[in-house]
């Protein structure tokens, strides 16, 4: 990925930015992100197949936010995810270099964000294939199946939170989980506390997940907690025309009144 | 005690039917999804011997996920406590476990013993054996050698079994406990002799050392102020993954469930990587970086426990490098400590 | 096997409001026979609970000379606090300990005591002081130097006139400026600012300090000045508990344990831990 070297290197050395947050190799032939600093580490960057982290997350982290003004590798996901979080006043244009990647590993250099977000209406993507089948599954099943594949996978969770913090759009200073006036969510990883965690995960990022899929990856044990936010986000298209990521101006669709939403659950 | 005897390839399974009619509840590797996991195993045909690791430790064995450590009743201000009886648990025997998970339980020991005994962890683990099997394979994630243990390590078991180059398996009965379950199944164990162990090679991995555990030791001692820290601990999510899976990670918290009538006090896991772990009422934060939450992680264990404790925290299974999701390395950290000026 | 996690039952026998949101409860064993063995020292501290809420860390307030009861004073600042603060007279809570180290009193004999405490961190030196005072003639001079934000917030108002009625206490109370009402009598002024101006002498003297860190931060100096050496300085840290007896792995400041290595350290030793409190 040598523009993508390239480039980094000019932006550390012209000191446009102090820290480009990329990709590099990591242990036993697996991808990690990467802070670079210093341009001459700048060689350490690579993109490749393995390069799935959604970078996004760190943009809330305050280690990255002392860092002023950086830059972020990014593909697809993580420039959704960048459209989304500026949507959500969390990062400016003015702070923040995008280094877009293509789908075919290219360098895609954006002005601003409005670039980035021309860029993702012309690219759509459709969903990774073992999500697909995934979801084709749990679409067969009736209710009491549903619950039950649910029941089964949540109470195999830990509650490590991995999903949270691969997510980059979990960056609240307080998690409602950490929350104990009231405790909102109990603490323990019962079946209770374990249900309860996920669907109020999954009902905070409505029109907001990006279908990353990184919930999901980061899971040491496998749960396939994104199929909950991916079959969210189908059905806030369905009822509001939303996708996030999609637009900068967008505001946050479960707290937004639109005449035009359906009331057919009023009877 | 160490009596080294032999049982046949074959007998494992006859082993584990004498067992599970005992009425012994056992615990082994099995086959989830390609992937090996600790489950509780009903037939000897779903045992899986050849694995490198399990994603998780077999920790909650002894130490669960949530356990109710009280339960209480209330009637305005009548107040009634019920403490929980554990004496019904079932005999429990780890069956397959590696040399790193076993030797887990001394650290857990040394932390939920001594002034304070937490009944407990000492309560189910007075009824757990552990049968170990000697490890003939590893991966890079690997380092037990690296932390004073090894691959046929018989720290923490009852019996450790090794595979032999003929296919049987070598028995090391360590403890009152091993020597239980070998006379409970005596005609499947013959004796051994120097001649017959020469002729037939150990199958046990070979695991490279991949750093000088001493000078670590001494490195932390006065690293708190080191710029490591920040610099690999940038990617780190701020889960409790590595904390989870470790078979020796112990924190916990205390949290009250239930109304105004009844409820219970509940033990379950917690990480020191969580950011409020550490956070006051009064919102202060003596952790407020994960910096500082990382290097709390590393110095807990390799200089704090081997310093209070004289035992060091890690068994070096790689758990905790496999699962994170950013490949945050403890022994790709430790080597940076020991090569920091 | 004992259950270590199991609290007494503590029947509340009296609240007493201190200031706004403080509270100090005198506490007696519903277990009379549990109550008859219970013994502490100075300086420890216990978990006390509301049973479906959960625990909170206070220190024992009440010195161990005075038996059959003890005494915890607490400001409600969060989930527990706030539910033990609407308990009542005749209401029953947990309470588990003693846990922690002591303040070593009995290495003090013959010295002369000097106390500082500012604001809500007063009740771990009450003990301590009425400690001593029940065993006056093992000390020689004792000082106590006192303050709080503004008038209302001084704890434990009835004792300090207590203490400053007794010849054989010097008690020295101040405000924050701007804390004062009309017909305060006592100084007006920070902790550190007025310890320097009473000057008390270091010689063959012991000082105990509680407070806020800030205050902590600039009263230390002041008793370098003043000629003390950090062996002879004492002070009590705080850091987030659950267990409160070393286990869950919480409150670690370095290698040492607040719960269990403290919370009871000296400005030496301190000085040999990182700043992770």
């Amino acid at each position: 990925m040598e523009e993508l070297k390239k480039k980094a290197r000019e932006l550390l050395e012209a000191k446009t930015v102090t820290m480009v947050i990329g990709y590099e190799e990591g242990t036993a032939g697996i991808a990690r992100p990467a802070f670079i600093m210093d341009p001459s580490k700048a060689e350490k960057l690579i993109f490749d197949k393995r390069c799935n982290h959604n970078l996004a997350l760190y943009l809330s982290k305050k280690e990255v936010k002392r860092a002023g003004k950086i830059a972020i590798v990014a593909p697809m996901p993580v420039m959704k995810s960048v459209i989304v979080l500026a949507s959500e006043n969390q990062v400016t244009e003015n702070n923040l270099v995008v280094l877009g990647i293509s789908a075919d590993e290219k360098l895609v250099e954006f002005e601003n964000f409005s670039a980035v977000e021309k860029y993702i209406t012309e690219h759509p993507e459709s969903y990774r294939a073992k999500d697909k089948e995934l979801l084709d599954r749990i679409d067969k099943m009736n209710p009491q199946e549903r619950w039950e594949f649910w029941q089964k996978e949540l109470s195999k969770c830990i509650k490590c939170y991995a999903c949270r913090g691969a997510c980059p759009m979990c960056y609240c200073g307080t998690c409602t989980v950490d929350c104990n006036q009231p405790q909102w969510i109990s603490v323990p990883s019962h079946e209770i506390g374990n249900l309860e965690w996920h669907l109020m995960r999954a009902m905070h990022l409505a029109g907001r997940c990006i279908n990353c899929g990184q919930c999901a990856d980061s899971c040491p044990l496998d749960l396939p907690v994104n199929i909950l936010t991916l079959k969210i986000s189908e059905d806030v298209l369905k009822n509001f025309n939303y996708k996030a990521g999609t637009s900068l101006q967008q505001d946050y669709v479960m707290s937004t009144y639109n005449p035009n939403d359906k009331e057919n659950f009023i009877g | 005690m160490n009596e080294k005897l032999i049982i046949r390839k074959g007998s494992l399974g006859k082993l584990f039917e004498q067992m599970q009619k005992s009425g012994k509840l056992i615990y082994a590797p099995v086959n989830k999804d390609d992937k090996a996991e600790f489950d509780v195993l009903n037939d000897f045909n779903n045992y899986r011997e050849d694995y490198i690791q399990t994603v998780q430790s077999i920790k909650s064995v002894v130490f669960p996920r949530h356990e109710a450590i009280l339960k209480y009743r209330k009637d305005h201000s009548d107040v009634k406590l019920d403490d929980i009886d554990l004496s019904s648990g079932p005999e429990t025997v780890l069956f397959g476990v590696h040399p790193c998970d076993a030797a887990g339980f001394d650290v857990l020991h040394a932390v939920f013993t001594g002034e304070y005994n937490d009944k407990f962890f000492v309560e189910r683990m007075k009824k757990v054996t552990v049968i170990s099997m000697s490890c003939s394979k590893c991966d890079d994630f690997c380092f037990c050698t690296s932390v004073g243990l090894a691959p046929d390590s018989g720290k923490g078991s009852d019996i450790l079994l090794t595979k032999l180059s003929s296919g049987d398996y070598l028995a090391d009965v360590i403890s009152e406990k091993g020597k239980a379950i070998i006379d409970s199944a005596k005609e499947l164990f013959e004796e051994t002799n120097s001649e017959q162990l020469a002729a037939n090679t150990k199958l046990i991995a070979d695991v490279p050392v991949k750093f000088d555990l001493d000078k670590v030791n001494n490195k932390l001692g006065t690293a708190f102020e080191s710029p490591v820290w920040l610099a690999h601990s940038m990617r780190c999510l701020g889960c409790g993954a590595c904390a989870f899976v470790c078979p020796t990670c112990s924190c916990f918290d205390i949290q009250d469930e239930g109304n105004s009538t009844c409820g219970s006090r509940v033990k379950c896991w917690d990480s020191c990587g969580f950011s409020n772990f550490t956070l006051h009422a009064s919102k202060h934060n003596p952790r407020d970086e994960q910096s500082q939450r990382w290097r709390q992680r590393v110095l807990h264990k390799f200089s704090y426990q081997p310093e209070q404790l004289k035992i060091y925290g890690c068994v070096g299974c790689g758990r905790c490098s496999r699962a994170c999701p950013v490949d945050m390395n403890l022994q790709e950290h430790l080597t940076a400590v020991n090569n920091e000026q | 096997m004992t259950n270590i996690y199991k609290p007494y039952l503590m029947k509340i026998e009296s609240v007493v409001e201190e200031a706004p949101e403080v509270r100090t409860f005198r506490l007696s064993f519903t277990d009379k026979e549990e109550g008859g063995k219970f013994n502490f020292k100075t300086g420890q501290f216990g978990e006390y609970s509301v049973l479906g809420e959960g625990e909170s860390t206070f220190c024992i307030a009440s010195s161990p000379t005075r038996k059959d009861y003890i005494e915890c004073t607490f400001r409600s600042t969060g989930r527990v606090t706030k539910a033990l603060a609407s308990m009542d007279e005749g209401d029953v809570i947990g309470f588990r300990g003693p846990y922690g180290n002591i303040f070593p009193i009995h290495e003090w004999k013959g010295k002369n005591l000097l106390f500082i405490a500012g604001g809500i961190a007063l009740p771990p030196m009450r003990s301590v002081i009425w400690n001593c005072l029940d065993l006056r003639d093992d000390y020689k001079d004792i000082t106590i130097v006192y303050g709080a934000k503004t008038v209302g917030d001084l704890v434990y108002k009835n004792e300090l006139k207590e203490w400053e009625e007794r010849p054989d206490v010097k008690l020295v109370t101040t405000v924050d400026p701007g804390g004062e009402t009309p017909d305060w009598k006592g100084e007006v002024g920070f902790v550190p600012t007025v310890l320097s101006k009473v000057a008390p002498s270091s010689a063959d003297t012991i000082a105990i300090v509680c407070g806020p860190p800030v205050m902590i931060k600039f009263t230390f100096p002041v008793l370098e000045k003043l000629g003390f050496k950090d062996e002879n300085i004492y002070t009590t840290l705080e850091n987030r508990m659950k267990c409160g007896f070393g286990l869950c792995g919480r409150c670690n400041v370095g290698k040492l344990y607040v719960c269990k290595d403290g919370p009871v350290f000296t400005r030496a030793e301190l000085k040999h831990l990182p700043e992770e409190y």
